[in-house]
């Protein structure tokens, strides 16, 4: 997953939507651990439109 | 790597967290609040509407200090403009006042500060020690450096996030349909009403609706949130909010001062609040009101009933579930029928039309529902459209 530092606003929006519990944010930096399964919801999540998903390798 | 111990590690310095560490403090019990955050109160992700008696009910008097306005009730406000207003006493819990959120939360952490709990800043829980299958305490780091905390019992009030409960073991996962996004600015210069919170329903908001909370003269919080399953495209929800700001003309003068983003449970709470070594609180709890979205009364209620009894669990060094089972028992009695009642209701709610809404908000308001509950406005939309609320008639 992508995230755009000019968009985000460190709001945990995506972090409670993701059912991996996958996100971790600590105060303004996103991560993103290994359990997220690219199920797409933090990308409808992000009230900003913050998140995309990386074309698939 | 640097150790601590403590009797109860409070994860979250929002009003449920802040509201156990003091009460627990005040028990007697050594307790820590961390708060991954640079500042308690920020950023504000709230719409800050609570009632005066959500106040009262844990003993906090209102302070000129963090009560940015009073206000004398609500405007509900349906698709095609018909106005159901009503009064403070009969509005529910989130209207009578909006508060100062970057103050009032300072206000209550330093009350907890004042029974004796010490507050970490910047400080980020990033995993739940357990043994045994008990949880003994949190992994955090502070200020960029790594750090334990063992404490006999943790206390997630990380919000909405709620990442300790599910460390822990507790599933605190969403549906989409149980989730409510949320974009708000503080506006400015704009022309509302200043003595009511208004709410604005339907497919300006879909599942939601956009709010307008007076903050004081020609400023108020305007805000949206909207329903997770009905969110088409990335980005949407602060998009329907521009929309709507541009057609209104009370607002379409105005500029904004401060922009936030955020989310919110619509869901019914969880099931279990307590493990052996763990408490959850407030938003992490999921025990925001499904109907209003608000939480900051039920927060602090449900903080009260946590610290009050982590208190008497610290001074018998038992933090069992099973002594701590009065805290579900007192908290659930306060608030758990009229969450699931609410969070029926809502089920039901945003499946309806603007057509619907309209015809609905018209009916009530020509009934003149003296009391407008959710039950009572359930009754009021049966006499005139039984056929809305068949689907739970069992509520009736």
């Amino acid at each position: 997953m992508i995230v755009s530092i000019e968009k985000c606003m460190h709001c945990g929006a995506c972090v409670g939507s993701c059912p991996q519990n996958a996100i971790y944010l600590n105060e303004i930096v996103l991560v993103f651990n290994d359990k997220c399964n690219r199920c797409g919801r933090c990308v409808k999540t992000c009230p900003v439109g913050a998140i995309t998903m990386e074309a698939k390798k | 790597m640097k150790k601590l111990n403590y009797d109860i590690v409070v994860v979250g310095g929002g009003p449920a967290g802040s509201m156990t560490a003091w009460r627990a403090a005040k028990a007697g019990a050594k307790v820590l609040m961390i708060e991954k955050r640079q500042e308690i109160g920020s950023s504000l992700r709230c719409a800050e509407g609570i009632s005066h008696k959500g106040l009262y009910k844990v003993g906090i008097t209102p302070d000129p200090k963090w009560v940015s306005t009073e206000v004398a009730g609500a405007r509900l406000v349906s698709p095609g403009g018909h106005l159901l207003q009503i009064d403070e006493k009969s509005a529910g819990n989130e209207v009578g006042m909006v508060l100062e959120r970057h103050m009032f939360d300072k206000y209550v952490a330093s009350e907890a500060a004042r029974a004796g709990a010490e507050i970490m800043l910047k400080t980020s829980a990033v995993d739940v020690i357990k043994e045994n299958g008990k949880v003994t305490g949190v992994k955090a780091v502070s200020y960029g450096e790594p750090l334990t905390i063992k404490a006999g019992c943790v206390v997630a009030a990380d919000g909405y996030e709620s990442q300790v409960a599910r460390w822990a073991g507790i599933d605190s996962t969403l549906k989409p349909t149980d989730i409510t996004t949320c974009f708000q600015y503080r506006m400015t210069n704009i022309k509302h009403v200043q003595d009511y919170c208004e709410f604005i329903i339907g497919s300006a908001a879909p599942g939601g609706y956009v709010w307008i909370f007076p903050k004081g003269g020609d400023t108020a919080n305007v805000g949206i949130g909207v329903m997770l399953s009905k969110l088409k495209k990335p980005g949407e929800v602060k998009g329907y909010l521009d929309k709507y700001i541009a057609k209104d003309p009370r607002l379409n003068c105005g500029q904004p001062v401060e922009a936030i983003a955020g989310a919110v449970s619509i869901s019914p709470p969880l099931e279990k609040c307590i493990a052996d070594g763990l408490m959850i609180v407030g938003d992490a709890a999921r025990i925001i009101d499904p109907i209003t979205g608000g939480g900051i009364a039920n927060g602090l209620l449900q903080g009260m009933h946590a610290g009050n009894v982590l208190g008497r669990c610290a001074q018998a060094k038992d933090f069992t579930e099973a002594n701590m089972q009065e805290f579900e028992d007192l908290w659930r009695k306060d608030m758990e029928n009229r969450l699931w009642r609410n969070w029926m209701a809502k089920e039901k709610f945003v499946t309806l039309s603007d057509k619907t809404l309209d015809s609905v908000i018209q009916t009530i308001a020509e009934v003149g529902v003296e009391k407008v509950t959710v039950y009572n406005l359930l009754m009021a939309i049966k006499e005139k459209h039984p056929e809305l609320v068949k689907e739970f008639e069992e509520f009736l």
